[in-house]
């Protein structure tokens, strides 16, 4: 989606209330987040919005890219330098070492590179550890990687690398988790934002 | 899982490439990303690019797929030295045009041109010229398609020196004074 540089366009300062439905809508799809909402969203910052080709806005808080969505299509996908600040608050699912390369030229992320001995998909299991507060959902990854959840198709997920600490791509499944599971080819993840990209690279200033 | 008081972690961005520093082997500007870390975090390059991790990584992949992966890597450093070696051309030609125009008798405006080639943004330079000299400054687009900055009164001079001393990495000879008048000449 953001393969190539993307024209900077003026920022415009967002009023309260939507901050404050954006702020709820954040919360609902990324329930792991809400421990850190306040940093991530502090309230006496305003909210700043930058458009982007292809109807898809920008959420900037003090030149920190927090997240984007593409108009009407609902789900708000975190920008990676906000996943590389929270990483244990966003689902995720990790690709083998081969694929990395392809992942941050900007090609679909297809099954095999999940499926295979590097790769994690999510492992649905009842975790031990108690949950991080009340209303939050009880789950994360395991010692592996593997996420405690199936997740369905259409959910925004992050992925990791092989042998990588920091997140390389997100974006959102066009296969549910099981179903890539049950094929074993196909895509996962069309149009990802990704390590190097044109949003990446975006001055927000 | 991290505690609920877990602050936020600071991620270090290599300064060359801008990715997080286990993925610049993928940025394509390697050399330069290994001498930056080194010199910056060195104990992060020491994490990254000692010969025994590198030797763990590459071990996990079979030979033909390292071999894909190098042929790769290679055709994209090449890439990414054509693409640094083009702009460092494209530096060493771009001209600042700094242009005298004759309004009325004896009012001038000065207009800019040819700093977007320096990578400056048209209207913070023009902000700044205006805060500098006082006078009005605006960017306006020229009838070739182009933009350029356009300043009153007669700043030429000035405006060559505030270039020169602000941003340090504009040579001085790719800066021209032009006058665009039937008169001859008094000021520059």
């Amino acid at each position: 989606m953001f393969k190539k540089d993307l024209g900077a366009s003026p920022k415009q300062k967002l009023k309260s209330s939507i901050q404050r439905s954006l702020r709820n809508s954040l919360l609902s799809t990324y329930p792991l987040l809400t421990p850190h909402i306040d940093e991530v969203l502090p309230k006496k910052l305003s909210l700043e919005q930058i458009k982007l080709p292809d109807r898809v806005n920008l959420y900037v808080i003090e030149g920190q890219p927090l997240f984007y969505q593409q108009d009407g299509a609902g789900y708000l996908v975190p920008h990676l330098r906000l996943v590389h600040r929270f990483p244990q608050a966003f689902p995720t699912i990790r690709i083998d070492r081969g694929a990395i390369r392809f992942v941050l030229s900007g090609a679909t992320l297809m099954a095999p590179g999940l499926t295979s001995k590097g790769g994690r998909l999510p492992e649905p299991k009842e975790r031990e550890s108690e949950p991080v507060a009340e209303g939050v959902p009880n789950e994360g990854p395991d010692e592996e990687g593997r996420w405690s959840r199936e997740l369905e198709k259409g959910e925004p997920v992050v992925v990791m690398a092989e042998g990588k600490e920091e997140a390389c791509a997100v974006g959102l499944l066009v296969a549910g988790t099981k179903e890539v599971k049950e094929k074993g080819k196909g895509p996962v993840i069309e149009e990802a934002h990704f390590l190097g990209d044109g949003l990446w690279r975006l001055n927000v200033e | 899982m991290a505690e609920p008081v877990s602050v936020a972690r600071n991620v270090i961005y290599c300064g060359v490439c801008t990715l997080p520093p286990e993925y610049c082997e993928y940025g394509g500007t390697v050399k330069k990303c290994q001498e930056w870390l080194e010199k910056n975090h060195p104990s992060m390059y020491e994490r990254i690019w000692s010969p025994e991790v590198l030797e763990a990584a590459t071990a996990s992949l079979s030979l033909e797929a390292q071999e894909r992966a190098a042929k790769d890597a290679k055709k994209k450093a090449a890439k990414a030295e054509a693409a640094e070696q083009k702009h460092a051309q494209q530096l060493a030609n771009s001209v600042i045009t700094i242009k005298r125009i004759e309004r009325n008798k004896r009012k001038y405006v000065t207009s800019v041109s040819g700093l977007e080639a320096f990578g400056l943004e048209l209207k913070k330079v023009a902000k700044d010229f205006g805060k500098k000299f006082a006078t009005g400054s605006s960017v306006t687009k020229t009838p070739s398609g182009g933009e350029e900055i356009v300043v009153q009164g007669d700043v030429s001079g000035e405006i060559e020196e505030f270039l020169l001393e602000k941003y340090k990495d504009i040579p001085e000879d790719n800066i021209e004074l032009v006058e665009d008048k039937k008169k001859k000449a008094s000021a520059g």
